[in-house]
């Protein structure tokens, strides 16, 4: 096994350990805390699919995080609480958009993808926010949970962090094999020379399609995650601002490699979190810290090459 | 400039005074978590809240019911999730013993019942979302601001008693938009020439502007916050349509804007509970004290209820002599509305809104060469309750 | 019939505006081959240096001149501490990279004048109306914006077509490695190019500073939209950014003004009443989309 996977492995472990530790120093919050970092960790690892190793650069994946959440809110709006059912329809649903949103954006390829897949998303975005019914951007509270009749109580703070970092490590356990699988192979070729590709036969569109749907369901879940996390939703998450999120975190970790996606979203919201909050440091960062992060950012393009992940050097995946 | 200069003298001349202050006694200290906007243009929302916030602690001395207090401040971002974590931080880190501030709606929406359900004060000091008025109304939820479609009612009422007819309707479309809207029709019952929904966020108004212009009503009524209203302000003065067209608006015209739009202002009319010019004496102490410490700046609505906030926690914590445990004793005293507020006198409903009045602003030319200021001209509701407060099932 | 002509007036405008953002733009990404987020932040630049001088001196023409001269400096140094390594990089980088730098320009901007909105104005000379046919009245500062649109165009044109810079432009957006073979100094050129697209995007923002609110993040709230015109009109040609800036002003000004009504006579005045406004905000990505379905590369793109 190579460095970068032990490291992994090692963070993953970490990050077990977070609820007791968290009891015992008695700091609920950051069980929360590391839980939304996890939870937009799989996001984004879904996206680095597509982004790192496909080369779509997509600016419309927060659509499948609002897709997804709605899925679980409107259901649980309509007395539909099943866990089973919502998190089945955040997934399917997810997936059927990204077909019928990928159909026609993977034709097309540099720029222009990047700027239909926005277009996409902007529209579901302003689709959102004047849909009355579902709280329009004021947004709805999520009625109950996702129940689970028995098995998890999404309720109970620990064993929901659990449930994550279970489905975090299937995600990553998921996109591994499918990486190093035949169809990754193709997605790997065609992003690195796509005539290349298409000169051995392969037409690249079947299987980057493919790509962007598996990309799509997996946020969908996400999306589900993340409302039963803030028991709150709203459309604002659509927002073609959350994508750049989303994307900053699978750059920031290092594209094209299993871990960057979770390192850069730690990294960025852990990040977002100490230069907000931490009492140590004096104001003139703490109320500017957009600043000092942009800063960091640009540092970070500049000198850090293959992203925080790349820094740990090991096979080049 | 100068004035963030001052403020940030000010607030590490504070912050240098709380330390120098040493540490607190054997006495529990009194932590309350303020969300609200920091960051990004809407941060000079929060800006002033955050000054208002800190006024009240100086004149309460640091001690806000008689314990030395600590206030921490949250960034929400505008964002709902943000909020909530900002939140969660608050509880569970800091275990504030009550939670003040926000902004917004739908932060509001999805913070209250965090903060509730975990069995600490809410006192919301400006979104007022008909659902916590209404059926999501809870025992730990006081607002010192309003209901959101309070303020419009009260708009509909002044046209519809002075008999003005063929308004035209603009907001943006989104949830408040449609409120606004909403509620202005509540009362309003004459005839609407036409309602308008523009995109949320759009800078260029001219396109719309000339439709008005085309139906050519009497009256026209809009809601546009924050930078939309700025610009709406500037195109509608712009295109000569201020003395064409009497401008009437809820929420768009404030002491934050008036500096950015000067005397493309005047002769706005805007219906609000508050006013800097409202004299009674906890105001004329506010406004008066606000602007000494400000750089001669005026207080805004979010301000003076962010002071409420303080003053009722301090009314509260007072009434129970610091024994923060007895919520139900700080309900009953919040309950009594007995402080003194910078709006007057007024009483809580049952849903822990306030009972109020509301008067018809006008924006008129300042002192000698300054900006614009608001006036209150005129009463246009006594005693005015919200209309969700028959589906909340508390009962008192 | 006078509204319809008022309102394509107003569609021009608003179609100028955005060209004067979308032909820097669309030449930094079709010459350098650079995504550059950061555009609106020097939009923003621009806007509040104009304000700022026009406060300082009193002069309106003296602030359109330093302004200009700012947003250019502002764009060179950046380009040159900044941006300069990412030519070779992947989009992605540039992405982040520029969106680094939009949080920095804003919180700066943040800093040195506050975050509250800005009073910016129209100086007197430029105020008032103007009577273009009988009954036709329309804001003289607006027409001026439009005039100057139009004679940016021109004089770009006239730069890419007839000059040798434009020459230069032609060719490093058709073959750049060629061009450094034949001894031209790429760097340099490149520095010149972004420069100007600067100084348009600072000639944009100071046009807007008096219309629409300078505030931190006025930027964003365009930049969307320029996006949708580069790629509307095709990336690397300033004839596809007219003409996509154009298309793109008018349909969402018409759209705006027309679709509510139009929709009124099929469905019920409620309905019309939330799908206009829904469907009007979202016109302009649909639009887009629909471009890119017939013609991936845009309407006007740049020979290659």
């Amino acid at each position: 096994m190579n460095r970068r996977t032990v490291l992994l492995i090692a963070v993953l472990g970490l990050l077990a350990l977070v609820p007791p530790l968290a009891a015992a120093f008695n700091q609920p919050f950051y069980l929360d805390l590391l839980r939304r970092i996890m939870i937009f960790a799989i996001a984004a690892s879904s996206l680095n699919l597509i982004l790192g190793y496909g080369g779509m650069v997509s600016f419309g994946h927060a659509a499948y995080l609002g897709v997804g959440a709605y899925a679980v809110g409107v259901l649980a709006h309509h007395g539909i609480h099943s866990g089973w059912l919502q998190w089945a329809l955040a997934i399917g649903g997810s997936a059927l958009v990204a077909l019928a949103i990928g159909a026609v954006s993977v034709r097309t390829s540099g720029i222009y993808f990047i700027m239909i897949t926005l277009a996409f998303t902007q529209m579901l975005y302003y689709f959102g926010v004047s849909f009355q019914e579902y709280g329009a951007d004021d947004g709805m509270r999520l009625a109950k949970r996702s129940q689970f009749a028995g098995l998890i109580d999404l309720g109970d703070a620990t064993s929901f962090y659990y449930l994550v970092l279970a489905l975090l490590a299937l995600t990553l356990y998921l996109l591994h094999r499918l990486v190093n699988s035949r169809f990754g192979l193709v997605i790997q070729a065609a992003r690195s020379n796509e005539a290349r590709t298409r000169a051995i036969g392969l037409s690249p569109y079947p299987y980057r399609l493919a790509a962007f749907v598996i990309a799509g369901a997996i946020c969908g879940l996400a999306g589900a995650l993340w409302v039963n996390h803030t028991a709150y939703l709203s459309p604002e998450i659509m927002n073609w601002t959350r994508s750049g999120e989303l994307m900053f975190m699978v750059i920031l970790g290092g594209i094209a490699t299993l871990s960057g996606p979770l390192y850069g979203t730690l990294a960025l919201l852990l990040l977002e979190d100490v230069l907000q909050g931490w009492s140590a440091l004096p104001k003139w960062v703490t109320e500017h810290w957009q600043l000092y992060l942009g800063v960091i950012l640009v540092l970070v393009v500049l000198y850090a090459r293959r992203g925080l992940a790349g820094l740990v050097g090991g096979r080049h995946e | 400039m100068r004035t963030i200069v001052h403020v940030a003298a000010v607030s590490a001349a504070l912050a240098l005074g709380a330390a120098a202050a040493g540490p607190a006694a054997a006495q529990q200290k009194l932590k309350i978590g303020f969300i609200t906007t920091l960051s990004g243009p809407q941060g000079v929302i929060g800006a002033d809240m955050r000054n208002s916030v800190e006024l009240a602690l100086d004149h309460l001395g640091r001690r806000v019911g008689g314990l030395d207090t600590e206030v921490i401040y949250g960034d929400d971002q505008v964002k709902p999730d943000v909020g909530t974590q900002v939140a969660d931080e608050m509880l569970k880190k800091h275990q504030v013993h009550f939670v003040s501030g926000i902004i917004w709606s739908n932060v509001m929406l999805a913070v209250a019942p965090r903060v509730t359900g975990a069995g600490t004060f809410m006192i919301g000091t400006n979104a007022g979302p008909n659902q916590l008025a209404g059926e999501q109304c809870h025992e730990l939820f006081f607002t010192t601001s309003w209901q959101n479609d309070q303020t419009p009612e009260a708009m509909g009422k002044y046209m519809q008693d002075a008999g003005l007819n063929d308004v035209y309707l603009m907001a943006p479309n989104y949830a408040a938009g449609k409120d606004m809207i909403t509620g202005f029709k509540r009362y309003f019952k004459g005839r609407v020439v036409d309602e308008v929904y523009t995109r949320l966020g759009q800078t260029d108004y001219q396109a719309e502007l000339s439709q008005l212009r085309a139906k050519n009503p009497k009256v026209v009524f809009v809601f546009y916050p924050g930078g939309m209203g700025i610009s709406f302000l500037r195109q509608y003065s712009e295109a000569g349509l201020r003395g064409q067209f009497p401008l009437y608006s809820v929420y768009t015209v404030d002491e934050l804007s008036i500096p950015a739009v000067k005397h493309a202002a005047l002769g706005q009319l805007e219906t609000r509970y508050w006013s800097p010019d409202l004299k009674n004496a906890a105001n004329q102490k506010f406004v008066g004290d606000y602007q000494k410490k400000n750089g001669g700046k005026l207080p805004s609505f979010y301000g003076a209820q962010s002071y409420d906030g303080m003053m009722l926690i301090d009314a509260a914590v007072k009434a129970v002599k610091g024994n923060l445990a007895d919520k139900k004793g700080m309900i009953a005293e919040m309950r009594k509305a007995n402080f003194n507020s910078t709006r007057g006198k007024f009483v809580y409903n049952t849903n822990h809104f306030p009972i109020q009045n509301f008067y018809l602003l006008k924006a008129v030319a300042g002192p000698a060469g300054k900006d614009p200021v608001m006036e209150i001209q005129k009463a246009v509701f006594t005693n005015h309750k919200d209309s969700y407060a028959k589906d909340c099932k508390m009962k008192w | 019939m006078i509204l319809f002509a008022e309102q394509t007036l107003n569609g021009l405008q608003l179609g100028v505006m955005l060209f004067l953002m979308a032909a820097g733009l669309t030449l930094v990404f079709g010459i350098m081959n650079m995504v550059n987020l950061a555009h609106g932040a020097l939009y923003m630049v621009g806007a509040y240096l104009a304000t700022f001088f026009f406060q300082e001196t009193g002069s309106y023409l003296l602030a359109v001149v330093l302004a200009l001269a700012g947003t250019l400096a502002v764009g060179v140094v950046t380009e040159v501490v900044a941006l300069r390594t990412l030519y070779e990089r992947d989009h992605l980088d540039q992405v982040l990279a520029t969106f680094g730098l939009i949080l920095f320009f804003n919180e700066l901007i943040a800093i040195l004048w506050g975050r509250a909105a800005i009073y910016s104005s129209v100086p007197a000379w430029l105020s008032g109306h103007l009577e273009l046919v009988a009954g036709l009245r329309y804001p003289l500062y607006r027409f001026v914006i439009i005039l100057i649109g139009l004679g940016v165009a021109v004089g770009l044109w006239y730069v890419v077509a007839r000059t040798r810079l434009g020459m230069l432009i032609r060719a490093g957006a058709s073959n750049r490695t060629m061009v450094a073979a034949l001894g031209v100094n790429i760097r340099l050129l490149y520095t010149v190019v972004f420069g100007c697209g600067a100084a348009l995007a600072g000639l944009a923002g100071l046009l807007a500073g008096p219309i629409y609110a300078v505030q931190p993040g006025m930027g964003e709230l365009v930049l969307i939209q320029v996006f949708v015109v580069i790629v509307i009109g095709g990336i690397g040609s300033i004839r596809g950014a007219l003409a996509g800036a154009l298309i793109v002003g008018m349909v969402d000004t018409l759209g705006r003004a027309f679709l509510k009504p139009m929709l009124a006579t099929v469905l019920s005045p409620t309905a019309a009443d939330s799908a206009g406004p829904a469907i009007a905000s979202m016109l302009i990505y649909l639009l887009m989309a629909v471009v890119l379905a017939f013609r991936p590369e845009g309407l006007f793109p740049a020979s290659r």
